[in-house]
């Protein structure tokens, strides 16, 4: 009897070939990535590639235009635009980064625990519920103002209100699978509750959790940027995008620029990370492809 | 019907007990002396008392919680710390520029983004859907701030059609209330617009695939009939859902917004009592925004039983 060949080992799908498949399907995914790496290596390199120090005051050269020796001119403190840009891009990514692995971690947490003991559920639950009613952005500054604006302290404003979030999803997927036989089994054999959570109910959240990572990160650093331009964020000094654009707001009908190309680093930012977790939510689940619900 | 409401509405009330709870605490269990964080670091002895007595402080926790409860149900918010006023009324005072451009964003945002989803359902896969997904998710990535710099750049400095920034009452004539908060909805609908139009068209397309569509273009109804009597209605439920969960999205938006157009709203009152750490008003903005909130998803979730006979409670 012949036996049927085993597949042909270059037809398996494998992580490196599934994201090569995505990026020939849609080059618009290629640029997103392509834009992140370079702003990621802007970030990790800003002291090597910033033609001056961002925080250096020189009065004398103050609100200058663009020239060859400040490339995107100078703020209102004589700063080098460009420089301050360039490190600007390091608290938005760090603060991205943290947010996302902190609201995964916490809400998976959470998440499993609800699904499983219905006690917790109802209390937890509540308290999600309650947290989601209040606006992102008022429950950060609230939290900002009364803490002080350390990197520290604006992490954790614009974690809280992403945990619901996640506790959320990550209840709804562990619901789900505990009424799967496996898990059952599981059950029934006496295997212990943080092995049925790590083996079985685990690995069912990653896929959710890597898109709904790459959604907190881009909310998170969109939350950071409106923090410091309502002068709530980090401490005016340190660049970031969303000071660079505080400070320009009042110079805005002299020097538009002063916000302009903070406003296109950002936005370029968001739109990557989000563009990146559209392609790996249709790479993940095939089924959501249409669906595309992000309250 | 009616019992349902009543389960609804008490569910809401552990959701706004928590909402009150998180806010009373966050001030309690911040590390440091409540008082010494209010005042700053310049504060004098006298200083401190007074915000102390003014918040109750020197009380048990549990004490001033209960107080601070019973004060709420009775619609007393505190007084600010900073201009000793009822906090009550100073957001009366500044909640008409808010109201008109929330009113006026959330109607242009319906007009524009409904009609978008629809035709990019209809043309599924053409250049038009392709456009409309590329605008909603443009929508969602540039931050509110940098469309409304872009807006005033374009329509107040450069056309000169329309003031930079400012507000002028409704009271004071039709024509200046509009030209000022003209700018201000259009920044604020574009997120709204970006969310609204895609959830649009994801439920469209769901329902364009039913039996139903099948039947109506059989019997010769005309294309505009199918898509709107037949289609749209049906996919009324998730859309409104939408437009209630994104209601959060249009509050943090309000915020930002009246900081860019210098607009006296309550988001604008929100952000200088942050500045001065006036925390009476900031707890009240919060349990004010969430009671909003909360509100408007019951009304939503009241509104199924009109959209889809179907759904009865």
């Amino acid at each position: 009897m012949a036996v049927d060949a085993l597949p042909d080992p270059s037809l398996r799908i494998t992580p490196r070939r599934l994201g090569r498949n995505v990026l020939r399907s849609n080059p618009i995914i290629a640029i997103a990535v392509i834009c992140l790496v370079v702003i990621v290596l802007m970030a990790i390199f800003a002291p090597l590639i910033s033609p001056h120090d961002p925080q250096l005051l020189a009065p004398a050269q103050r609100l200058k235009p663009a020239s060859a020796d400040y490339p995107l001119g100078t703020d209102a403190f004589g700063r080098d635009v460009l420089s301050r840009i360039i490190y600007g891009g390091r608290v938005s990514l760090l603060i991205g980064l943290g947010s996302a692995v902190f609201s995964v971690a916490i809400g998976l947490l959470i998440g499993l625990v609800s699904g499983f003991f219905k006690w917790v559920d109802a209390i937890m639950m509540r308290i999600m519920d309650g947290l989601m009613a209040i606006p992102a952005i008022l429950l950060a500054i609230a939290v900002v103002s009364l803490s002080g604006a350390s990197l520290m302290t604006v992490l954790v404003a614009i974690t809280i209100p992403e945990v619901p979030r996640v506790a959320r999803l990550v209840r709804s997927v562990v619901l789900t699978a505990r009424e799967e036989p496996y898990v059952e089994a599981a059950i029934s054999v006496g295997s212990s509750l943080p092995k049925i959570m790590w083996r079985h109910l685990v690995p069912n959240t990653v896929a959710p959790l890597i898109v709904q990572g790459t959604y907190v990160c881009a909310s998170a650093i969109l939350v950071e940027a409106i923090l410091s331009f309502l002068g709530c964020g980090i401490s005016p000094e340190i660049p970031t995008w969303g000071n660079i654009m505080a400070e320009g707001r009042a110079f805005f009908q002299i020097k538009p620029s002063l916000i302009f190309w903070p406003g296109l680093m950002l936005s370029i930012a968001i739109l990557s990370v989000n563009l990146i977790g559209d392609a790996a939510r249709d790479a993940l689940d095939p089924r959501m492809k249409q669906r595309e619900a992000r309250p | 019907m009616l019992g349902y409401l009543i389960r609804r509405i008490l569910a809401a009330i552990p959701v706004m007990g928590v909402v009150a709870l998180f806010v009373f605490l966050l001030l309690r269990l911040t590390p440091g002396d409540p008082a010494a964080i209010l005042a700053g670091d310049n504060a004098t002895p006298e200083q401190l008392d007074r915000i102390r007595t003014s918040l109750g402080l020197n009380e048990p926790l549990y004490t001033q919680f209960f107080t601070w409860i019973a004060k709420l149900l009775h619609g007393d918010f505190g007084v600010s710390l900073i201009s000793n006023v009822p906090v009550i009324t100073m957001i009366s005072n500044r909640i008409e520029p808010t109201i008109s451009i929330a009113i006026a964003t959330i109607i242009f945002t319906v007009i524009v983004a409904v009609p978008l989803g629809v035709i990019a359902a209809w043309k599924h896969g053409t250049w038009i859907d392709r456009f409309v997904m590329a605008l909603s998710v443009i929508g969602f990535s540039v931050p509110v701030f940098v469309i409304g710099y872009v807006l005033i750049q374009v329509f107040a400095i450069d056309l000169r059609w329309l003031p930079v920034q400012g507000y002028r009452s409704f009271a004071r004539g039709f024509g200046p209330f509009f030209e000022r908060i003209a700018l201000p909805t259009l920044t604020l609908s574009f997120i709204y617009i970006a969310l609204i139009a895609r959830m649009t068209r994801a439920a469209m397309l769901d329902v364009l695939d039913e039996d139903y569509i099948r039947t109506a273009r059989a019997k010769g109804i005309a294309e505009h009939g199918v898509l709107l009597r037949h289609a749209l209605r049906n996919a009324a439920v998730p859309v409104i859902t939408v437009i209630g969960t994104g209601f959060a999205l249009l509050i943090s938006g309000v915020v930002v917004t009246e900081t860019v157009f210098n607009l006296p709203g309550i988001g604008r009152l929100t952000v200088d009592a942050v500045l001065a750490r006036d925390y009476p008003v900031i707890q009240a903005m919060i349990l004010l925004t969430s009671g909003i909130y909360v509100g408007v998803n019951l009304l939503i979730d009241l509104s199924y039983t009109l959209l889809d006979p179907r759904i009865r409670y």
